[in-house]
């Protein structure tokens, strides 16, 4: 029996339609999973190249009794991404708003505020929830000590936190991406592609740090709290996001959900993410109120 | 085609500053408070309850205006010096607060629904809805607008809005949306959006190796620098980075923007105000650069040409120059 509170977040990465639909698909059919996220957060000129599948995506998840909220940019700058929006806003699905101009879009419709909206305070949470907001995907920078009191019993909202996969530090109207590969943004080739994870970054002297995105940066380190999720389902978080990684993401959820429903103890949990997880190293310190890059041990 | 006054805003890092911007030639000046509530809370800037009441009087004797920057975002359970900060702003008599956080603006329209709101560049509202939603809930008067816009989409957001814009005329290229970047804390585990430091000094280390000075932030190489070349500042946005084997400086080139020789184009898409970054600049940038500004202002009144690009090299980052985003919005 599932215990319904793990999510999956939109997909950062650009992957093709074909990946996409094979993806989703199984997630429908097999992954503990109850909302999951679809929708382009980071640029919009992959939209295009994936819709040909967002229907039948959209069709199969909902089949099989998945919640689908529809993602929308973190970085709305033109008029044509602001229509795009709008034209969201008319259907049916719930939107995920990553940048305010959404939540003016939707006008009093219920939504879910995005993480990277800046909700770090219980006054800016408050404003959210008098225009609307039934849910809060805080920042991956929120500590344990703000999330107290933010996600506290007297959050008049749901309370989402990402659990699983690299967390975003920042987007940019430049393309990173891009320039890595000596393109301009308007002709990148969609060159975000070739990198089903991103691209790393290093620095001079070898340390793997960042993540390269597009227009986004990512952790280098996959934001692993396995062994953090009993406390902060104490300290009022009601969902958890797992968010796409180029490993088996059906694998994954399985073994959250595992250990959120008690099946397992958080060790075995751990042990069996670690064979699973991919190459990237954990990371977990803003949680902690330390370096995000750092990874605080069992202590925690 | 809008005939309309450019307004010169200029950074008051200290009391000194803030008086040097008048007398140079700024028509408001910008301030904070000494403390989190700032996104430039570096150790020996800023100014107190007292200082900042004085500069009021000050600025308001020479017919200048004083902004008060109150841009970062509070905590869970520690919002008092956010409203403590607003409070105090309006009891010094500026003549308008600049908020980012959702809170802190709910905060200032309910107690002090007199005092003036203007958006910060933190608050990253780069589109016209984004506008909207602030002018709706919090009747906020003025956008300073993030760094990524080209010059026609700030035209086109004045056209649709109505709002007063303030844009970056000189200082920093700012190439990640402002008030949401996590990378210094990424590194330091400071946050730069809650106690206003991007790389804190705390966290910065030069160091020494193989004869080269290679600087660092929270013990990660950002850069590395021939000895005797200039160590630039470790900002993680600014510095040197390896992919596909390759060194660069992946997000920005070490560039200063300075939009000066493009004064006639944002006048004409109908800028309310030109803002001069360096709250953490000396007195002698501000003096230069105000005093620069302000004759191109002048010119530009007069109908005469303005100042070419090259005539503040000697404060520009790194000693060169760019109109960052506004001439083809980084595409």
């Amino acid at each position: 029996m599932s215990i319904r509170c793990l999510t999956l977040g939109p997909l950062l990465f650009h992957w093709s339609a074909a990946r996409r639909r094979d993806f989703y698909f199984r997630i429908a059919d097999e992954a503990p999973i109850d909302t999951v996220y679809l929708g382009e957060v980071v640029c919009s000129k992959r939209e295009a190249m994936v819709e040909q599948v967002h229907d039948a995506i959209v069709q199969r998840l909902c089949a099989a009794g998945k919640r689908v909220v529809l993602s929308t940019l973190a970085l709305v700058t033109t008029p044509r991404e602001v229509a795009r929006i709008r034209d969201l806003a008319r259907g049916d699905l719930m939107l995920e708003a990553n940048d305010v101009a959404c939540i003016q879009l939707i006008e009093r419709r219920p939504f879910v505020v995005g993480p990277y909206i800046n909700v770090f305070s219980e006054g800016a949470r408050d404003v959210l929830v008098r225009r609307g907001a039934t849910r809060i995907v805080l920042p991956v920078e929120m500590n344990s000590t703000s999330l107290t009191i933010v996600a506290g019993s007297a959050a008049p909202t749901a309370i989402e936190y990402q659990v699983f996969g690299r967390q975003p530090l920042s987007v940019a109207m430049r393309c990173y991406h891009a320039r890595a590969n000596n393109l301009t943004k308007d002709h990148c080739q969609i060159v975000c592609g070739i990198d089903p994870e991103g691209l790393v970054a290093e620095t001079l002297d070898g340390d793997e740090l960042l993540t390269i995105n597009g227009t986004q940066t990512l952790t280098r380190g996959n934001g692993v709290l396995i062994r953090d999720i009993a406390m902060l389902r104490t300290l009022g978080v009601t969902h958890f996001r797992l968010s796409p990684q180029d490993v088996d993401m059906v694998a994954i959820a399985r073994v959250y959900d595992d250990a959120l429903s008690g099946r397992v103890q958080v060790d075995e949990a751990e042990a069996a993410l670690r064979s699973i997880s991919g190459a990237a190293p954990w990371i977990n310190g803003f949680l902690h109120g330390s370096a995000g890059r750092s990874w605080i041990g069992s202590s925690a | 085609m809008s005939v309309r006054y450019l307004e010169l805003v200029c950074p008051a890092g200290t009391p000194a500053a803030l008086r040097t911007a008048v007398e140079s030639g700024a028509d408001t000046v910008y301030c904070g408070f000494r403390d989190c509530t700032n996104a430039r809370n570096y150790p020996g800037l800023n100014l107190d309850f007292d200082e900042l009441r004085e500069g009021v009087a000050f600025a308001h004797a020479r017919d200048c205006k004083v902004l008060v920057a109150i841009n970062t975002f509070p905590r869970a359970g520690a919002e008092a010096p956010w409203h403590r900060a607003v409070d105090q702003a309006a009891a010094a008599g500026a003549d308008a607060v600049i908020l980012a956080d959702l809170g802190v603006l709910d905060y200032a329209t309910r107690a002090h629904p007199q005092l003036r709101r203007h958006l910060s560049v933190q608050a990253s509202a780069a589109n016209a809805p984004s506008i909207r939603f602030y002018q709706e809930l919090f009747d906020v008067r003025r956008v300073v607008l993030p760094r990524v816009l080209s010059v026609d989409e700030v035209a086109e957001l004045i056209d649709e809005t109505g709002i007063e814009t303030e844009v970056f005329a000189f200082g920093s290229v700012g190439p990640m949306s402002e008030g949401r970047c996590f990378l210094s804390s990424y590194l330091t585990g400071l946050s730069p959006t809650s106690e206003g430091a991007c790389a804190p000094a705390s966290h910065v280390a030069y160091e020494e190796a193989g004869g080269r000075v290679n600087s660092r932030l929270g013990g990660v190489t950002l850069n590395s620098f021939a000895r005797g070349e200039p160590a630039a500042y470790p900002t993680p946005c600014k510095g040197r980075y390896v992919t596909h084997g390759r060194a660069s400086y992946l997000f920005e080139e070490p560039v200063g923007l300075n939009a000066i020789s493009i004064l006639p184009g944002l006048k004409q898409a109908g800028v309310t105000a030109l803002k001069i970054e360096g709250r953490q600049r000396s007195r002698a940038y501000v003096a230069e650069v105000v005093a620069t500004f302000r004759r191109a202002l002048d010119a530009l009144d007069r109908g005469e040409a303005v100042t070419p690009l090259g005539a503040l090299s000697g404060s520009t980052e790194g000693g060169k120059e760019t109109h960052g985003a506004y001439g083809k919005g980084w595409r």
